[in-house]
């Protein structure tokens, strides 16, 4: 049960969503975009974020593509569940990520842009985004604009007020890169993660971004320098475990020091499991 | 117990999740909004945030009027001024002699969190006082009779005011046992005038403000000889029994009681000490305080057999009871009592491949252990405890069975259909047992807990079927002139016995017989038969000695892991349990109950438990962080029974509803250490925790 | 656009009906479900997601109950175990012994029902995390495991 009143919208268009939006505003209320809600349902009902309106963006058409367009780009909407963008098999990593959010049932209504702009740390199907160059395509009162996905999500999706992601757009070669996925929990399978890495490999250089290390996801240059750089596996993640050493989380899941352990496996078994690749 | 916990807290706040104020609306939506206009201003306390700092000389004293509290039961001891709410001892043999006599003595010290029962569903009440003072409570609850009891006592409302439903419970594990919301739902409905109002707890209450499972801090030191055999034991245990003591006082009796783990050790030294701290309240949970003493008694089983190099099998097999032993409390061992542990650990090592080796290689920086432990438990009820039943039948002469035991889960309807069934020698389908419980219509049964209800319901029901049989005996011997000691009963008739073509059928005598030429005899048959616990006794204060159950169940457990060396993860191949059951009634539900005993069992031994932060705040309120056991995780289950009749029970049947889980967290941590090389003597194992004490947890 | 700006009168078709029910826009499908239609078989656990024993289907697919409003739930098909009438999931967890308090059963019937419809042959994988959307806290999971393989093996109908 949510202990409050909220008015209910399910625009058709873009323009729809924006204007409405807009207009609730003016009304002196406080809208927010809705696409699969677990999040924002299960944070209402214990009082975490309150809102007067909310806009379901799930009708809206370009919210829901899963194509590719004429440069060979693959659209994927913000609206597709994560269990859609798995079946869909179109670029693999993200596929394989989402499918190790939450669970499946969860999957079936958690959405791509849901799980981007969630206030929850993990945020994990960012990291095939950040390392494949994608681009963030957002929907504003005056009109559609793309991004580098690297810019508009700095630690979290930094959205101006008012506007919502519409789509992905990322390079059919990235999409299909060699890649790696690994997820390690305290011990559960469905749980947060200790730490996920969801990376590619690119004219034979490795892209290692992670999520649950620190207290937001990213990609670090200065890690993928060391990543890629010369010396034995156990060296080089002895050196990106010291880059981060001082961000690293520390919370009932697991403690930081526990944490660079499980950083330092993972990197070594990165390393060995792309090295042929 | 102690009466030491009001339904709302008064003065001080001992718990995160004390419930501390009512509201009351016409619908959840308003109580919701209500509750957030209440502002709330605490004074901090310093907080008490483990046993072991709750005895600390300059520990605040949580509660500071124990001398006023009311003790329902004779047998607790409080220690004014400390946090010492009670303490139970053992003292059998001489341990000074029994360690003088060892070659080998080892210590260890074990920790073990608070947990939680996570019943599917939440606890739940319904409550309305009607316009003639009649109290009506409907409840998701173990104890139906015990919820009128303890309203008539709170609010002072004569028991013949209170009706107490429970219909189908959604899983109880004990949680449902204690009496909590059933008070605050009394209050709530009498300040709106008696309307019927409904709680309900939220995952997060039921995990932080309901009782939960106890913590543990135990020191044990064994000694025995060269040869293995056990010398002398002496434990202190701590119990975390949270901010009131609910039944911590029989938790720490039950952990006396069975401390030695089911070996005869002739010198026993054992101090339980129930202990107060600033954490959730602790009650009953399957098991009962077993699965972790069980952990302290099976790993130092495991650590002598390593210290002595024997097979942890044979030690176990070489030290335990045998008729003619005597248990902790004094209780000589028969084989009706005690039931065939060797049998068990025998046919454990056939059904887990023991002799293969407990260790094995497999490649990669894995290894394959085994680990194993024993078990008993005997139920620890009160020696007054009753259970009733009543027999009515229909006009086509099918029974409606009438008891007063609540349905969670273990099929016990069912179980009570069987035995009648077996004993009237008639179709199970053409008897019906009331599935919900009424406190006014149905005969008390105690409490539906501590695997009793075979034992005790079962026994009520053959009074009951004795009963029948002699008044449909004594009917049909005057229809048919013949003594009523040369009739049987079976298949819904009454025959003669030389000659079976001379019969009557139950449904023209249960509701009375009617000659031909209509006279009528006889009237309806009404059943009933009452069972009360008898034999047992108090514990002797000082020594403990006493009778706490009528007899044991016992058994062997082992599990199987796959443990990779590089990153302290494991994997679950194998989970094994052999039961002495008696006797098996019913086998599918008596295999489904023993395995969902040790999924559990490998839940606390592998994920569950509470954290707190340094002010006594839980920390794990949802099911997203406290986690349990989940569906493709689980080993491959074998279980098996020996079955060693216990002569007093309904068809020789002992309880095994709780057993399954109480050696599997023990079972775990000897694979574990022995794939890790490590003393995990703390739980939940997690990679983290075991990557800790192999390290030091430094990375 | 669709829009439902304070408590109003809705259809939802739940079990192949039409039902007409007076809704907040604020309301969860879970509780319109239990309170309005007096479908208790979804049952709240937790809340939050965590547990499915409030998983209905929606077009087919499962969805825990708790967390969608009953306003999202506008003009798709929902399915609760009521609706379920002799599936062959139904008949397995009998068989099988695979509940034992029943408070988790309809919840994950609902999700057997939905993985037997949508893959008739699945890996092993599958059935995993398919199954590990729900908690059940009496069996120990193979007797659950058993009954979806019974009705995907087609040896129970």
């Amino acid at each position: 049960m949510i202990p409050f009143d909220f008015e209910y919208y399910r625009p058709d268009t873009m323009q729809e969503a924006t204007d409405i939006f807009r207009q609730l505003e003016s009304e002196g209320k406080t809208p927010v975009y809705y696409s699969g809600g677990t999040e924002l349902i299960s944070m209402a009902r214990v009082g975490n974020v309150i809102f007067d309106a909310a806009i379901d963006i799930k009708n809206i058409p370009e919210c829901r593509v899963l194509e590719y367009d004429q440069d060979n780009n693959l659209v994927l909407g913000s609206a597709l569940t994560l269990s859609e963008i798995t079946e869909s098999n179109q670029f693999p990593l993200l596929g394989k990520t989402a499918g190790r959010i939450a669970d499946h049932t969860m999957q079936c209504k958690i959405t791509l842009g849901g799980n981007l702009a969630s206030t929850i740390i993990y945020r994990e199907t960012v990291l095939p985004l950040l390392t494949a160059e994608s681009r963030a395509v957002v929907a504003s009162h005056d009109g559609l604009r793309e991004y580098p996905i690297n810019e508009i999500f700095n630690q979290r999706l930094n959205l101006e007020k008012g506007s919502f992601l519409v789509k992905i757009v990322t390079n059919r070669g990235f999409a299909e890169s060699p890649y790696f996925h690994i997820k390690k929990t305290k011990n559960e399978k469905i749980d947060y993660p200790l730490l996920t890495t969801a990376g590619i490999k690119v004219g034979g250089m490795l892209r290692i971004p992670f999520s649950g290390l620190c207290s937001y996801p990213f990609r670090s240059m200065q890690i993928e320098n060391i990543l890629n750089d010369t010396g034995s596996f156990e060296e080089r993640a002895d050196k990106i475990a010291d880059t981060v050493s001082e961000n690293i989380l520390n919370d009932t899941s697991g403690s930081s020091e526990y944490r660079k352990f499980v950083l330092k496996n993972t990197i070594i078994n990165v390393l060995e499991t792309m090295k042929d690749v | 117990m102690i009466e030491d916990r009001p339904p709302l807290a008064r003065k001080k706040v001992r718990y995160y999740g004390e419930p501390i104020a009512l509201v009351v609306a016409d619908s959840d939506f308003t109580a919701a909004k209500a509750v957030s206009l209440i502002q709330v201003e605490y004074k901090p306390l310093p907080v008490v945030n483990s046993p072991s700092q709750a005895l600390e000389k300059d520990a605040p004293v949580l509660h500071e009027q124990m001398i006023l509290y009311h003790l329902t039961s004779e047998d607790i001891y409080p220690e004014l001024n400390t946090n010492i709410c009670d303490r139970k001892k053992i003292r059998k043999g001489d341990v000074k002699q029994g360690f003088a006599a060892s070659d080998i003595i080892l210590d260890s010290t074990f920790t073990l969190p608070q947990s939680d029962h996570i019943a599917m569903e939440t606890r739940a009440v319904h409550a309305r006082i009607d316009a003639d003072g009649t109290v009506f409570i409907k409840t998701s609850s173990q104890t139906p009779f015990s919820v009128r009891e303890s309203i008539s006592q709170t609010f002072n409302i004569n028991l013949d005011k209170i009706i107490v439903e429970v219909p189908f419970v959604g899983g109880g594990f004990g949680g449902k046992a204690p009496v909590q919301l059933e008070l605050l739902a009394y209050m709530a409905s009498k300040a709106v005038g008696g309307k019927e109002v409904k709680m309900i707890n939220s995952r997060e209450q039921d995990i932080a403000s309901s009782p939960c499972r106890m913590g543990l801090e135990a020191t044990v030191k064994l000694g025995a000889a060269k040869n293995g055999m056990i010398q002398a034991v002496q434990i202190t245990y701590l119990l975390d029994t949270g901010a009131y003591s609910d039944v911590g006082p029989r938790l720490i009796k039950a952990m006396i009681v069975d401390c030695t783990g089911p070996y005869n050790i002739p010198n026993v030294w054992c101090d339980a000490l129930c202990v107060y701290t600033n954490h959730p309240y602790v009650t009953s949970f399957r098991g009962f305080s077993h699965a972790s003493s069980a952990f302290c008694i099976e790993r130092m089983m495991d650590k002598l057999a390593h210290a002595l190099q024997m097979d942890p099998a044979e030690i176990r097999a070489k030290n335990a009871l045998q008729p003619g032993n005597t248990s902790p409390t004094q209780v000589k061992i028969t084989p009706s009592i005690f039931g065939n542990l060797t049998a068990c650990i025998d046919k454990l090592k056939a059904l887990i491949n023991w002799d293969e080796g407990t260790m094995i290689e497999v490649g990669n920086g894995k290894v394959r252990a085994k680990g194993m432990a024993c078990l008993w438990k005997t139920s620890n009820s009160p020696p007054n405890a009753v259970s009733g039943v009543l027999l009515t039948f229909n006009t086509d002469g099918s029974i409606n069975l009438n008891c007063g035991c609540v349905e969670c889960g273990p099929g016990m309807k069912t179980t009570a259909a069987q035995i009648l069934s077996e004993k009237l020698k008639m179709d199970i389908n053409r008897i019906s047992v009331n599935m919900e419980v009424n406190t006014k219509y149905n005969p008390e049964h105690w409490k539906t807990v501590a695997s009793m209800t075979t034992y005790m319901v079962g026994r009520a029901v053959l009074r009951a079927a004795e009963d029948v049989i002699q008044q449909l005996k004594n009917l049909a011997a005057a229809v048919l002139k013949c003594p009523p000691e040369d009739l049987e009963v079976a298949n819904e008739q009454v025959s003669v016995r030389q000659d079976p073509s001379l019969f009557l059928q139950f449904k023209d005598l249960v509701h009375g017989y009617q000659y031909p030429n209509g006279n009528s005899v006889g009237g309806q048959i009404l059943g009933r038969g009452s069972f009360i616990m008898g034999d047992l006794n108090l514990l002797d204060q000082e020594t403990g000695a006493g009778k706490s159950g009528p007899y044991w169940t016992v058994g062997a457990q082992a599990v199987e892991i796959e443990y990779d060396r590089k990153d302290y993860t494991y994997r679950f191949v194998k989970a094994a349990t052999v039961l002495d059951a008696g006797k098996v009634l019913n086998p599918k539900m008596a295999e489904g109950l023993v395995k969902g005993g040790m999924c559990m069992g490998l839940g606390l031994g592998s994920r569950e438990s509470f954290s707190y932060d340094k002010d006594g705040k839980v920390l794990d309120t949802s099911l997203r962080t406290y986690k349990v056991m989940h569906f493709g995780e689980t080993p491959q289950y074998l279980v098996e029974f020996v079955e060693t009749p216990e002569i007093d029970a309904p068809y020789q049947a002992r309880g095994i509803a709780e057993h399954g889980i109480i050696g599997i967290p023990a079972a775990l941590a000897n694979a574990l250490s022995l794939a890790a090389q490590a003393e995990l003597d703390e739980l939940p194992l997690t990679p983290e925790t075991i990557w800790r004490i192999k390290t030091g947890g430094c990375s | 656009m669709f829009a439902l700006s304070k408590r109003s009168l809705i259809k939802l078709n739940v079990n192949q009906e039409e039902y007409e029910v007076f809704i907040r826009p604020s309301d969860i499908l879970l509780f319109t479900l239990r309170e309005q239609l007096g479908l208790t078989g979804a049952k709240p656990g937790c809340y939050n997601g965590d547990c499915g024993a409030c998983t209905v289907l929606v077009d087919g697919l499962p969805v825990k109950s708790c967390l969608m409003l009953t306003a999202e739930a506008i003009g798709k098909q929902i399915t609760t175990v009521e609706g379920l009438k002799d599936a062959p999931i139904q008949k397995a967890f009998i068989e099988q012994f695979a509940f034992q308090c029943g408070y988790c059963t309809s919840g994950f019937l609902m999700v057997c029902h939905a993985l037997a419809n949508r893959h008739p042959n699945p890996p092993d994988i599958v059935i995993d995390e398919w199954l590990q959307s729900n908690i059940c806290r009496c069996t120990s999971y193979e007797e659950i495991g058993n009954a979806i393989r019974k009705v995907l093996s087609g040896t129970c109908k």
